[in-house]
């Protein structure tokens, strides 16, 4: 139905032309409702892939089971040759929800989740202020995330992501509640972090790969470099895009 | 579907027809050749009833423990296998339940006669209660729990009860008792006569029979009920490919 | 060690949270409150002393015991907000831990209630233990874990099932009557001071044991109920 596209924009450093994330024709039923039908398809790494699709297509749920959340009633899921449970140092997942305590400021939030990463005696996973500092948002904020906007709420998310440093991010609608400005800023965000370097594993350099669901195809073309289309919980296009270069997605949007 | 061959459905009947008949041999047994019990009278004859069905209701919670280990250990290696087991602990679970509900009335109906009330807060009695308890909560479990989960936290649940009987068994024990040492087993003064055994492994032999056959039964409409909802699934997806894009 | 500071990270994290709203504590010390007046009053223990000491100790119990599993759906419904939960699964940390922490952090906002709740009780039932006292403070926190222990673990396991309120009470009491029967025995037995302390000792090692094998039990399986869907 649908071939794996290795287009890749020049700026990524280069890699290895292997397929990070692998799903092989993959159903997910709620009952005898299919959020998905026999996704066959594939992530090479490095790449940063659009999903789009109206509500209820199965961009969610296809997300979710490569986060792991989800375990397909058919098909299998590899990511990084592994089952998806085995990758959570490498894969971060920000859902439409916040995924934050109310009660919490951003910082203690940010600072317990990373505090989750923690391996051995190292605390140095991730820099929470930093993170902060990305998205815009001041750190020394004294405020629940509660009290924040749905935007505020998006970013602080969106720096719980990224501060785990992770090689596949995963974000569902990741623009939805942000004005014009902080959309275009995070865009930046985005195609700034594909740039990040990565510890090499294995001998073998890594890059970020990024998918993303969203309905702003505008914000959305100019960072990624495949897109994929879903509808009735199936992929019913895939394609490349063409023209850019990430680095060009913000001044384009500059 | 699975293939249900005849010799399969002839050896189901030969089984119904087996069970029955040993009960009936159990039931003339009991009733009819036995002496009656010097000290309790023909009450007594519910000994064959009561006894076996609270032996083998203590047996099929380690079928149901098993067969959810064995779901536990099958949930991501296999998950086919696994939803066999689970139809195997859901069976026993609710087998453990009728008998265990029957323990428990004909050792009502024993009680109010011999000890002169129906109830007592006694080891066995509440342990025995407390089985009960444990495999409806399971069952209510399987009954609330969303759907793609049942499986797997009710064979979790499984585990926690068959971690629990023996814990319940021990603590009650030297609390109080009134109930009779364990009839088998039990020390010098246990034991029965053995005019009275004929009658009782007629009927053990009865009820065991009887119980994996409706086990059985049980289990060969679960899995046709799985069966049916995994084709409907495969259709389910099926169908919407033919769906033109 | 690493293990440790997990759990501590999130222990730290659910008592900030409840400091933060203080709800679960609250209720649970109302609801207590109410459960200890509703049972003075019918059996007006002050004008039968004997009977007092004997029946408060199953008094104490059901009404903590009632309390706590108000706090115990709280206390991952908490979680469930904001769907904080999937984070907390996608997280590389081990899903004991956080189990682990979410008890210790009942197990403390029970024990703050019996605290206050322990003074309220003397005055209202006019209890004077026969009994060697200082043995509750063993007997307390062992039966309070036994609770909350298998309370924290089946709140978790009935989170995304219908009718979740109803179904902790239903899973736990059952799991709980031995840990029940210890504890009710041995609080009695030091009111009454009627109990041979080896009896008592006997229940108190056996609700121990309650502890330790279902506190292994729930650590081991606690990774499977939470990813269960």
């Amino acid at each position: 139905m649908q071939t794996a596209e290795t287009t890749r924009s020049s700026s990524t450093p280069p890699t290895d032309v292997a397929d990070c994330i692998v799903l092989d024709s993959v159903s997910k039923l709620y009952g005898s409702f299919a959020a998905l039908r026999n996704v066959t398809t594939s992530f090479c790494t490095g790449s940063c892939t659009v999903i789009f699709g109206e509500n209820g297509a199965g961009k969610s749920t296809l997300l979710r089971v490569i986060a792991g959340l989800i375990t397909p009633t058919r098909g299998t899921v590899t990511v990084f040759s592994g089952h998806p449970h085995q990758q959570r140092r490498r894969v971060a997942y920000m859902s439409h929800s916040p995924m934050l305590y109310d009660e919490l400021t951003a910082m203690e939030n940010l600072n317990y989740f990373s505090s989750l990463h923690r391996d051995g005696g190292c605390a140095c996973v991730g820099n929470p202020e930093m993170a902060l500092r990305a998205v815009g948002l001041d750190p020394k904020l004294n405020r629940p995330v509660g009290q924040y906007s749905q935007g505020m709420r998006q970013r602080t998310s969106l720096a719980r992501v990224l501060q785990s440093d992770p090689e596949v991010l995963l974000l569902d609608e990741p623009f939805s509640n942000l004005d014009a400005a902080s959309a275009k800023h995070m865009v930046e965000l985005l195609a700034d972090f594909r740039t990040w370097p990565v510890a090499p594993v294995n001998g073998v350099m890594g890059a970020r790969t990024i998918v993303f669901t969203t309905h702003q195809s505008a914000l959305a073309e100019p960072l990624a470099d495949r897109t994929l289309t879903m509808r009735n919980g199936q992929i019913v296009e895939s394609q490349p895009v063409e023209t850019q270069i990430s680095t060009s997605a913000t001044e384009a949007l500059g | 579907m699975e293939q249900r061959t005849p010799t399969l459905r002839g050896v189901a009947w030969l089984w119904f027809g087996l069970s029955t008949a040993v009960l009936a041999i159990g039931f003339r047994q009991a009733i009819f050749l036995v002496p009656t019990d010097a000290a309790q009278g023909n009450v007594g004859r519910i000994f064959y009833y009561h006894v076996p069905i609270a032996m083998l209701s203590l047996i099929f919670p380690y079928i149901n423990f098993a067969a959810s280990l064995f779901y536990l250990y099958w949930r991501r290696r296999d998950p086919l296998k696994a939803l066999t087991a689970d139809a195997l602990a859901l069976t026993t679970a609710e087998v453990t339940v009728v008998y265990s509900s029957i323990c428990l009335l004909t050792g009502m109906l024993w009680g109010r006669a011999t000890w002169g009330i129906w109830w007592t807060w006694d080891p066995r009695l509440t342990s025995m209660l407390l089985l009960w308890l444990l495999y409806v909560s399971y069952l209510m479990l399987r009954r609330f729990s969303s759907t793609g989960q049942t499986h797997t936290l009710a064979a979790v649940l499984s585990v926690f009860a068959a971690v629990d009987v023996p814990i319940v068994y021990m603590s009650i024990r030297w609390w109080r008792t009134q109930h009779p040492a364990p009839v088998f087993g039990g020390g010098p003064d246990s034991g029965v006569d053995p005019s009275m055994l004929p009658a009782f492994y007629w009927n053990l032999a009865g009820w065991t029979l009887w119980g994996i056959c409706i086990v059985l039964f049980r289990f060969a409409l679960e899995r046709r009920r799985q069966l049916a909802e995994q084709e409907a699934a495969l259709q389910a997806i099926e169908a919407s490919l033919e769906i033109p894009q | 060690m690493n293990y440790l500071r997990h759990v501590l990270d999130h222990l730290r994290k659910d008592l900030r949270l409840e400091w933060r709203s203080r709800d679960s504590l609250n209720g649970m010390l109302f609801f207590s409150l109410l459960v200890v007046v509703v049972f003075g009053l019918a059996f007006d223990p002050t004008s039968y002393p004997t009977v007092a000491r004997q029946i408060s100790g199953g008094i104490l119990w059901v009404a903590l015991l009632f309390a706590s599993i108000t706090a115990l759906n709280q206390s991952w419904a908490r979680e469930q907000r904001n769907n904080v939960l999937e984070a907390q699964r996608m997280a590389p940390s081990p899903a004991s831990a956080l189990f682990l922490g979410k008890a210790i952090a009942n197990l403390l906002f029970v024990l703050v209630v019996e605290a206050v709740l322990a003074p309220i009780f003397i005055v209202f039932f006019n209890l004077h233990a026969l009994g060697s006292i200082w043995l509750l403070a063993l007997i307390m926190p062992l039966g309070t874990w036994a609770l909350v222990v298998n309370g924290t673990f089946f709140a978790a396991l009935g989170l995304r099932a219908r009718n979740r309120e109803l179904l902790l009470p239903l899973l736990l009491l059952p799991i709980s009557l031995p840990a029940l029967l210890a504890m009710v025995q041995a609080t009695t037995g030091v009111l009454t001071g009627d109990l041979d302390p080896i009896q008592i000792n006997t229940w108190i090692k056996q609700l121990l044991g309650y502890d330790i094998i279902f506190t292994t039990v729930c650590i081991l399986l606690f990774e499977t109920v939470l990813n269960a869907e």
